[in-house]
């Protein structure tokens, strides 16, 4: 994201990142970044909590006046939890109980992976009549070409 | 402090901290790289210092874009796939929540099928156009997979193209949501 961040800014165009994991931001040096020290997957707030996604949204654009510095990120102090016993097991899959080292990582398939067969069935009915609506393929460099639909 | 920095408006420092014992996902990775025998992942390393544009008019009249790498799709759309997936998808800025749906390899889903807005804070959004904090929304979302490992593909393809969209809708800012 921090690449997109960097091409919004060169045009002209100011962004703000959210981040839940600090020291990839910081590699990635985007130009405004707010961190939320929740687990990966609630960069926008807890679940079912519109009160709090709200006040992190806020936060986030409030970055457009307070940060001054290109690269700076601001730490929001909202907790994910009292303890941080979660930080323990975060990107650490338990060892086999074989004692082979873990791997919790999902296969790389090549279809697409649904959330539902709903879904599925709903995108292929769409496919059958020659059209994906919103969907956009890319070619390896789109700079300076088209990107064609289904392409 | 370089020339883009001086030429902004004085005002007091800013409020950055450095976070209490965030989790260093870098070192994880290379932990679980090393466990499984694979090579190191290869973060992006920017060094220099990102161009910076500053926000040309008040929040309030401020038109605002939404881009999202947490897997997010509308129903109807083709989900995205596992490997290596740089493609994208133009979502509504009214899409109900209901039609969100989300897919990703290397993330807890849990609760951003549970509610989207976790990852995906386009209602989030949409009630602070009501309140008449940010002026507006463009009139698409863009969506896409994080863990994209070309450089080149993100940098090249999928970036311009991005960007090209939210100048075409207008937008005065971005919000960026990674996972």
């Amino acid at each position: 994201m921090g690449l997109i961040a960097r091409e919004l800014e060169s045009r002209g165009l100011p962004t703000v990142c959210l981040s839940s994991a600090y020291s990839i931001t910081k590699s990635v040096n985007p130009p405004r970044a707010i961190y939320l020290d929740f687990p990966l997957g609630r960069t926008a707030g807890k679940p079912n909590d519109p009160a709090l996604q709200r006040q992190i949204m806020i936060e986030a654009l409030d970055a457009f006046a307070t940060l001054r510095q290109p690269g700076e990120i601001i730490t929001l102090t909202h907790r994910w939890s009292d303890d941080d016993g979660w930080k323990d097991h975060a990107m650490r899959p338990k060892p086999r109980s074989d004692g082979r080292a873990g791997d919790d990582r999902v296969e790389r398939f090549d279809r697409p992976q649904y959330q539902s067969e709903a879904d599925r069935a709903a995108a292929e009915a769409n496919l059958a009549a020659g059209e994906c609506p919103g969907c956009v393929f890319l070619a390896e460099s789109a700079r300076n070409a088209a990107s064609s639909p289904l392409a | 402090m370089n020339a883009q920095c001086d030429s902004l408006p004085d005002g007091p420092p800013s409020p950055a901290a450095e976070p209490n014992n965030p989790v260093d996902y870098i070192a994880r990775t290379r932990e679980q790289y090393d466990r499984l025998g694979y090579p190191p992942y290869r973060w992006v390393r920017n060094e220099d210092p990102p161009p910076f544009a500053p926000l040309a008019k008040p929040l309030g009249e401020a038109k605002v874009g939404l881009v999202a790498s947490g897997g997010i799709y509308r129903s109807g759309q083709v989900a995205f796939h596992y490997r290596d997936d740089f493609s994208f998808r133009e979502v509504p800025a009214d899409t109900p929540v209901s039609e969100l749906r989300a897919t990703h390899f290397a993330y807890d889903l849990t609760d951003a099928r549970r509610d989207p807005n976790a990852v995906f804070p386009l209602e989030t959004l949409r009630n602070l156009v009501d309140e008449g904090r940010i002026g507006g929304l463009g009139a698409w979302a863009y969506t896409f997979m994080g863990g994209i490992y070309s450089v080149r593909k993100v940098r090249d393809a999928l970036a311009p193209a991005i960007a090209d969209r939210l100048q075409r809708d207008e937008v005065d800012l971005a919000i960026l949501v990674p996972v």
